[in-house]
């Protein structure tokens, strides 16, 4: 098992340098290539009218006049051992692990990220157990009561929940339940600081979100469920007299619970590197607020910041999940 | 006798309100206690809720997040505004309705600056007893200080404009405070004692008191500065100071204990606290506004699905101010383009278009006015003219031809471009393609991002001339409310650059640049606008763009938030510096 993990972080390590340059490439190089001169990509950064001096400046300055391969290897090299940087009248030191600093705001990229992260995990992982609970509970109770009245009903409101989008859903909880009905709260506070009022904000957020996801876990959860309650050893653990509920919990959605563990990690990875939508619809200053702007302001190293970010816990998800696989079914087998 | 005299008192009070077109917050309640409205449009006529009442909380929110609140890195009109509740630049605008919110008044500086050598050198004495919020007094070094980190340093500061850098003597060669570190700074900026400060300029510039309004020209003591990180902690040398700073997220400002009212006119310290909440769900904002709980920070208005209800509903509308946002939308038309080198192909252009379609592209009346001049009403020099005037603004195809057979032409092909994440600005395109096909003009939309519009698009002379595209959509405002503030950087010739370009049209008419020139050197204010209007004329005569609206913005007036006045200073924003809370 050791080993295994040890292999997957190797995998997942290299595969985030690959994302890097891939990223890297994309906002420096291929620019270059198609034309644009590291002048032009300087005075995107600097007020109206610059002198030829500004620009000269600026290009220094953010590293525009070097070549793109050194501007990655110093990009690498800040992560690993951190940079220095010029802010004025003196120079600082930014700390590894260093994402570089943004060219509009000169703010440095990673103190950003980590004084959003908790409000993207909040909202990710508070959605996520809805979603989870609700969605799986609605797939079972529709998989053992097929074309029922509750199973039309749920899968109804489920396909109604992954159509809607969250502008619309979004927008009609905050209205309803923040500006109609004050109920929730509009300001995030931290779970540190107020537990409960963490939680009444973002209610609404979650609730959105699981709206939108729990209606493809209820579908895989209900399609699961009704192939495996039909298997043999389902049959076989009734005849030895199990009761119901053990043999749905236990033998049937145990085993129906594969797929759903793979769509959790791939959503749950993807979640943490920002709901943008979400974030943006309920005014939470999380990572996905902080990506838009940076995509906005055509800010390259906070974007680099986050797609790294998020190609972290996507690698990570998949390494939990493939850990999962073996907990889950005993099938499946490490080696 | 004592009655009789509060009597008096109270009536004159009264009239002296009336007279001045305000109305007062405290004793205008309606039955259920709220503030009464002063009804639909009043900012843009008066000071609505006067108030001198302290206490509470005035809150702003923003959609998207300030280039910076350091005033010595900032761009934008609603920071322009707001930061001088920390900030104090040496001039200001007075609060006032209307253009009355474009006179210059004094801030730190002790009265209006004072020009010799023929406009070229500008003295300014500062007030006495000014302080900082940590009790240290401000001195004009501070203030040179400011000029030059805001001016000279743009490979850090790079968000600010830099015009000192432009006008001051010797601006080109100086290096700036973070790699010139001897104490003597620019030569062209001299601090002969504590409390005065002279500007050498390269040129005669009768309207330097309007680039000291900016807030660059407030103190930043050189010991405090860091650079990038001064944001962090601004020295305050207004009535408020930064109480936390969350960066992109929320400031909050508290009372700052050492801003002396005597060193200050014009500000009132109303609030206990002032909260700037930032990336704020927009329709929150509407709900916020319209409930009377906060202030739309960027002046853009209500959303168009927010302005759907207010307008039709007679208790909503009466909350708002539609004025106007100091801006022109316009359509430049390129004269290095063939064939609209020839003046009569632009005619063709001009007559052809139907303004109306255009504005109703853009929202309708309520977001603009259909424009036929250069400079907006709201801009000192304006002059109402329209020189291809047709009936009911809407086009006259018959002239626009006449126009194209003098001009050569049957028919034209060429491109229009327009910001592809401005939905307003396509549609006005896309009107004004149905418009020319009408008289043979054929005219293909090409879309570009706004972050590179100038940088890389239309900014770009060799790119336009390239890609044949002769019709650019465009919007300016002024960078100070003036003449010069507003046509500088569009007609003059030596404005023109070959990237980050904003003279679109590429116009280098040497009457025009001479009159810009002579304007700027013409102490008289009267004539200096005289001269505007003629530059107007003569670039309307020249049919070098394409004036479309007069573009208006709708504010919602929280109602229990007091002296709220909308100001021409700023863009028809709320006037920032004395808002206050009435008791809801």
């Amino acid at each position: 098992m050791i080993s295994y993990i040890l292999r997957r972080t190797v995998a997942a390590v290299i595969l985030l340098l690959v994302v890097s340059a891939v990223t890297f490439a994309i906002f420096f190089l291929l620019p270059r290539l198609a034309g644009q001169t590291a002048d032009q990509l300087a005075q995107q950064y600097i007020g109206k009218s610059p002198s030829k001096a500004d620009i000269a400046a600026v290009k220094h300055n953010l590293g525009l006049d070097q070549p793109v391969y050194v501007q990655y290897w110093h990009f690498i090299k800040g992560i690993v051992a951190g940079a220095d940087y010029n802010i004025g009248p003196t120079t600082v030191h930014c700390d590894a692990p260093c994402f570089g600093y943004s060219f509009k705001t000169h703010e440095a990229v990673w103190p950003q990220l980590t004084s959003r992260l908790p409000v993207t995990i909040s909202l990710a992982v508070g959605a996520a157990v809805l979603w989870v609970l609700s969605g799986v509970a609605i797939g079972v109770v529709s998989a053992l009561k097929p074309r029922s009245f509750f199973d039309r009903a749920f899968m109804g409101v489920a396909l109604a929940g992954v159509s809607l989008p969250m502008f619309f859903t979004g927008n009609l909880a905050l209205l309803l339940f923040t500006y109609q009905w004050p109920i929730f709260g509009t300001t995030y506070v931290p779970f540190t600081e107020n537990p409960s009022q963490w939680a009444n904000t973002l209610f609404p957020a979650w609730c959105s979100l699981a709206l939108l996801y729990s209606a493809i876990y209820a579908r895989l959860t209900r399609s699961g469920m009704l192939e495996t309650m039909n298997e043999d050893f389902i049959r076989t653990a009734r005849a030895k007299g199990l009761r119901e509920r053990n043999v749905v919990v236990r033998h049937g959605l145990r085993a129906a619970l594969t797929p759903i563990i793979t769509v959790f990690g791939m959503d749950i990875g993807l979640l943490l590197g920002g709901a943008l939508i979400t974030e943006y619809v309920f005014s939470l200053h999380g990572i996905g607020e902080y990506a838009v702007k940076a995509i906005t302001d055509n800010d390259l190293p906070p974007i680099l910041g986050v797609t790294l970010l998020a190609a972290f816990f996507v690698v990570i998800a998949n390494l939990l999940v493939d850990v999962l696989y073996a907990a889950a079914d005993p099938r499946v087998r490490l080696s | 006798m004592r009655r009789s005299a509060l009597a008096a008192i109270a009536a004159i009070g009264s009239a002296s309100l009336f007279l001045a077109g305000c109305s007062k917050a405290d004793d205008n309640k309606n039955e259920n206690g709220n503030t009464k409205s002063a009804g639909a449009n009043a900012a843009t006529k008066g000071i609505v809720n006067v108030s001198d009442k302290k206490g509470g909380t005035v809150t702003y929110e923003m959609a998207d997040v300030p280039d910076s609140f350091d005033p010595g890195n900032t761009y934008y009109a609603y920071m322009y505004n707001l930061s001088r509740l920390w900030a104090r630049p040496l001039m200001t605008f007075k609060p006032g309705a209307g253009q009355e919110g474009n006179t210059l008044v004094p801030d730190l500086a002790a009265s209006k600056g004072v020009p010799s050598d023929g406009g070229k050198t500008w003295t300014y004495k500062l007030r006495s007893g000014l302080k900082y919020e940590d009790g240290s007094p401000i001195t004009s070094k501070d203030v040179k200080y400011a000029v030059e980190r805001s001016n000279f340093a743009r490979d850090v500061l790079s968000l600010g404009p830099n015009y000192f850098q432009q006008f001051l003597a010797g601006g080109d060669k100086y290096k700036g405070p973070y790699k010139d570190k001897s104490d003597k700074g620019l030569s062209s900026i001299q601090t002969p004692d504590d409390t005065t400060i002279v500007f050498h300029l390269k040129q005669a510039f009768q309207e330097f008191d309007y680039l000291v309004a900016a807030p660059q020209t407030a103190p930043v003591p050189k010991a405090k500065d860091t650079g990038v990180d001064y944001v962090k902690h601004i020295v305050s040398s207004g009535s408020y100071k930064f109480q936390s700073y969350d960066d992109g997220k929320q400031a909050v400002l508290v009372r700052n204990e050492n801003w002396d009212a005597k060193t200050d006119p014009l500000r009132k310290q109303l609030p206990d606290k002032i909260v700037v909440n930032l990336k704020v769900n927009p329709e929150k904002i509407d709900q916020d506004v319209m409930a009377g709980d906060a202030i739309d920070l960027a002046g853009t208005g209500v959303q168009a699905s927010t302005q759907a209800d207010v307008l039709t509903d007679p208790a909503k509308k009466a909350n708002t101010d539609n004025t106007y946002g100091g801006r022109l939308v316009y359509m430049a038309i390129n004269t290095k383009v063939k064939p609209f080198d020839k003046v009569e192909c632009r005619k063709a252009v001009q007559y052809a278009i139907d303004k109306v379609s255009v504005q109703t592209a853009e929202g309708g009346p309520i977001r603009g006015d259909v424009a036929s001049t250069v400079l907006p009403p709201d801009i000192p020099g304006y002059s109402k003219a329209d020189v291809y005037a047709t009936t009911g603004s809407k086009g006259d195809a018959a002239k626009a031809k006449d126009q194209l057979k003098a001009c050569g032409k049957s028919s034209i092909s060429t491109n229009i471009s327009a910001r592809s994440d401005r939905p307003q600005e396509i549609d006005a395109a896309t009107a004004i393609i149905n418009s020319l096909k009408k008289v043979g003009i054929n005219a293909s939309l090409k879309q570009y991002p706004s972050g590179k519009y100038f940088t890389d698009y239309a900014g770009v002379p060799k790119f336009t001339e390239k890609q044949n595209i002769g019709l650019i959509m465009m919007q300016w405002g002024a960078d100070w409310p003036s003449g010069y503030g507003f046509l500088q950087q569009i007609l003059n010739g030596k404005a023109i650059s070959q990237s980050g370009n904003t003279n679109l049209s590429q116009y280098n008419n040497k009457d025009v640049n001479e009159l810009l020139g002579k304007a700027i050197g013409t102490q008289d204010t009267n004539e200096r606008n005289t001269l505007y209007t003629q530059i107007d004329k003569k670039t309307m005569d020249d049919a070098v763009l394409v004036p479309l609206t007069y573009f208006k913005v709708l504010l919602g007036r929280p109602q229990s938030y007091t002296n709220l006045v909308s100001t021409a200073a700023f863009s028809g924003q709320y006037d920032y510096l004395n808002i206050g809370v009435a008791s809801k």
